[in-house]
């Protein structure tokens, strides 16, 4: 049995998330990074994307962050975001919506930051509603 | 008597309608600060994570960030006035103003050239009719920013900043804004937001909760995350600004409000009583009319 650990996930407008877990997996700017308890204490900067966390009862909760960072200290590890969102709050149907418009946007030429940010946060809603499904 | 009893009553029923208003107004504004508050309260673990991290890169890192480079002669200023969009709230707005000026003149007597950002219509207003240069302004939004606003003013701020001086950048950013103290106190302050100063103590100013801060580990390396976390850290102060300067907007106009209700039921019974005493020396004066036409017929049926 795996060591339990704190996980916080932060939203800048909300406690996203918090409880025990036994795991973390979270795509940073280097790659994907896997957590478990008792990991260093370290600070890395996260990519619009998807994070698991898998609960001391085997459930999987799947998150979509936008950018932020992540942190861990000895007692916890947190994923602090602009904007995060569980998978079971996303709809589906605005995410494909959101999808095909920053599509147009990019294809129109529109290669302005905020863009590329509605689409990768898109692309990582789908993704994790698929996760769960 | 100087009015007519019919527009003594009259002015009373005005009085009456226009305190039902403020009463309204001092209501909506009350609801709206717990609101406030509410969102204020729910942001905090966000700000507390990020102000950790910054001071644990900030202060683990000798790095000399853009953003944390301290010009040795400043020569261009940028002031942020946080503002309200509309009047009814007491000096609320003109205290900022005031403060936001007094800024301005000591920035130009230590010989820095200043550009105003402005958010609120008041502000705006202000510094349009005396013909006063605005670099750049922003409203609709005083009472209940949200990211979407915030993020929208610490860019355009951030970016003003990494621009060169030459090019018409700035060397320091100002923000004034209005410090809800309490209920009843709201205090306009000053606070520099760029070049940021990584103090461990001034930004993280609450005892730590969780103990010293631990050797992190920076993935991939400090600059790096720095780099991610500054601009964060930036648009959470201003959001963190322009929230207190809503709650503190909507406080000072339910004080506002509340006073123009009370004087409106001052203004009220004193209406009633002057409406009354006309009343009554009305009555009087008929009686009086009354008795003195009787005794006049009475005299001239005695005379004959």
């Amino acid at each position: 049995m795996a060591e339990p650990f704190w996980v916080e996930i932060v939203a800048a407008d909300r406690r996203v998330w918090e409880g025990e877990a036994i795991s973390v997996v979270a795509r940073t700017t280097e790659g994907d990074i896997g957590l478990l308890a008792r990991h260093e204490p370290m600070i890395a900067p996260l990519v619009a994307s998807t994070a698991e966390v898998t609960t001391p009862d085997g459930r999987r909760e799947v998150v979509v962050v936008d950018g932020g960072f992540l942190s861990v200290t000895p007692t916890r590890v947190a994923l602090i975001s602009p904007f995060a969102q569980l998978a079971h709050e996303i709809s589906l149907a605005e995410a494909e919506h959101e999808l095909r418009e920053a599509q147009k946007a990019l294809d129109a030429g529109d290669n302005s930051e905020e863009v590329h940010r509605h689409y990768q946060r898109a692309r990582a809603q789908i993704r994790a509603v698929h996760l769960v499904a | 008597m100087p009015a007519s009893l019919r527009q003594l009553r009259e002015r009373r029923r005005s009085v009456q309608t226009t305190k039902k208003i403020t009463r309204a107004m001092e209501l909506i504004a009350a609801s709206r600060i717990v609101k406030a508050q509410q969102a204020a309260q729910e942001s905090l673990p966000y700000t507390r994570e990020l102000n950790r991290a910054v001071a644990a890169v900030a202060s683990f890192s000798g790095y000399d960030h853009p953003l944390t480079h301290e010009e040795e002669h400043p020569t261009r200023a940028a002031v942020l006035i946080v503002t309200s969009d509309r009047g009814l709230a007491g000096a609320y707005s003109t205290n900022a103003i005031k403060l936001g000026d007094r800024l301005i003149s000591t920035l130009r007597d230590e010989g820095k050239e200043v550009m105003t950002f402005i958010t609120g219509r008041k502000g705006i207003g202000y510094f349009q009719f005396r013909g006063r240069n605005i670099a750049q302004s922003w409203h609709g939004f005083s009472d209940k920013p949200n990211h979407h606003h915030s993020d929208e003013v610490a860019d355009a701020l951030i970016n003003a900043f990494l621009t060169p001086t030459a090019e018409g950048g700035v060397d320091e950013i100002h923000v004034v804004y209005t410090r809800m103290e309490s209920m009843l106190i709201q205090e306009p302050r000053v606070r520099r937001v760029l070049p940021l100063r990584v103090v461990r103590d001034a930004v993280n100013p609450e005892p730590q909760p969780e103990g010293p801060l631990p050797l992190y580990e920076f993935e991939p390396d400090p600059v790096t995350v720095l780099n991610a976390l500054l601009p964060l850290y930036v648009r959470n102060r201003i959001h963190f600004y322009l929230m207190q300067a809503a709650a503190s907007e909507l406080a000072s106009k339910q004080k506002a409000m509340k006073s123009a209700t009370d004087n409106a039921e001052q203004l009220i019974q004193k209406l009633i009583r002057d409406a009354n005493q006309a009343r009554q020396s009305q009555i009087t004066q008929e009686i009086t009319e009354i008795v003195g036409g009787a005794s006049a017929l009475a005299e001239s049926n005695h005379e004959e």
